[in-house]
């Protein structure tokens, strides 16, 4: 009987704690896991399983810094590509072209969101709205 | 007493099972020839197989690289092209395994020929090996006639090669590694996007350097 009450005390518990998840953690995780599946199929070839990159070829994604600071364009980057240019990530120089995607907006959202909380990164969730908001200010 | 004994009995089955199941050849690929000709009065059948043909390119340094400069290599050769967006970072990626692994090797080498020659001159490449991270001669980039070099993988490493404006980066290959052991003929094929693939070519490579260079019957 005793042990019955504690399962049942734990189930209740356990369903409590579950439903309790604000709307926020629930879509992070719904971008996050999207997010992994889309940077399988479009990022990982070149930035690596790990976001470590490719030697001096492809840089990684593990500069924590430089998407806090780049976070505005960071859609723009995903969607239409970065031309032949340096940039600087981890105090390295890279230099190169990344591909445009064709990507809609809410993968991109996806994606943003994974890199930008795995590697050592937590910078939260990325929104579809703010993609797209992102996206109208692109160079 | 007895523990002893079973002690023993393990011994015994574990060497007899690994002699048994130790010796390995790798298969030998392509088309093959039986050729019937007279030694010494006597009539010998011998198989001809398919050998890698001579060829002339120039690699990352400038210098001039043929079939001879490969004599009594064991190699790996593959295809790709630097601005290429979709598979090649993968399997340099995968291909940087194999480099690390038998580098210091005098008897191995890695030739990636490059399918888009117009872009990726010699000093295009010797950027690309230096990013890659790859110094000294035990890895090749090779580029040369663009016909030279589509004729090269159809024909005799038996593995697609064409441009083709509609894909991404604008032409199509396959991200085989293919393994060519001393005698020139195509000994394995291996996915050089696929991890696991890329584990049993190092194994291979250490087989076929393991292996004599008495003729193998097939």
């Amino acid at each position: 009987m005793k042990i019955r009450a504690i399962i049942f005390i734990c189930v209740l518990l356990t369903v409590i704690v579950i439903s309790c998840q604000s709307e926020e953690q629930l879509d992070f995780k719904r971008y996050y896991s999207s997010g992994s599946l889309v940077y399988k199929q479009k990022c990982q070839n070149c930035h690596g399983a790990n976001g470590e990159g490719l030697t001096s070829l492809v840089p990684p994604l593990t500069d924590s810094d430089y998407l806090k600071k780049n976070k505005a364009v960071l859609a723009c980057m995903v969607k239409y590509g970065i031309k032949e240019t340096i940039i600087t990530i981890n105090g390295k120089g890279y230099e190169g072209a990344m591909p445009p995607t064709d990507l809609a907006p809410v993968e991109i959202a996806q994606v943003l969101t994974y890199l930008s909380n795995s590697f050592g990164n937590h910078m939260g969730t990325i929104t579809s709205d703010t993609v797209s908001k992102d996206l109208e200010t692109c160079k | 007493m007895r523990k002893l004994a079973i002690l023993v009995l393990i011994v015994v089955l574990y060497t007899a099972c690994k002699s048994g199941g130790d010796k390995q050849t790798l298969p030998i690929f392509g088309n093959r020839d039986a050729v019937t000709k007279t030694v010494n009065g006597k009539q010998v059948t011998d198989t001809v197989y398919q050998t890698i043909p001579s060829f002339k390119f120039v690699n990352q340094y400038g210098d001039t690289i043929t079939d001879k400069s490969l004599k009594g290599d064991i190699y790996v050769a593959d295809f790709f092209f630097t601005t290429c967006p979709s598979i090649c970072p993968i399997m340099h990626r995968n291909m940087l395994k194999v480099y690390n692994e038998f580098k210091r090797e005098s008897d191995f080498k890695i030739i990636s020929h490059t399918i888009d020659p117009k872009h990726d001159t010699v000093p295009v490449l010797k950027k690309y090996a230096d990013k890659l991270g790859i110094a000294g001669n035990a890895w090749w980039l090779l580029q040369g006639k663009k016909e030279e070099t589509y004729t090269l993988g159809e024909k005799s490493y038996l593995v697609a090669v064409k441009q083709d404006d509609g894909t991404p980066g604008g032409f199509v290959h396959q991200g085989w590694f293919v393994l060519v052991d001393k005698q020139k003929r195509i000994r394995g094929y291996y996915d050089g996007t696929v991890d696991a693939d890329v584990a049993k070519l190092i194994n291979d490579i250490k087989t076929l350097r393991a292996e004599t260079d008495v003729e193998i019957a097939q």
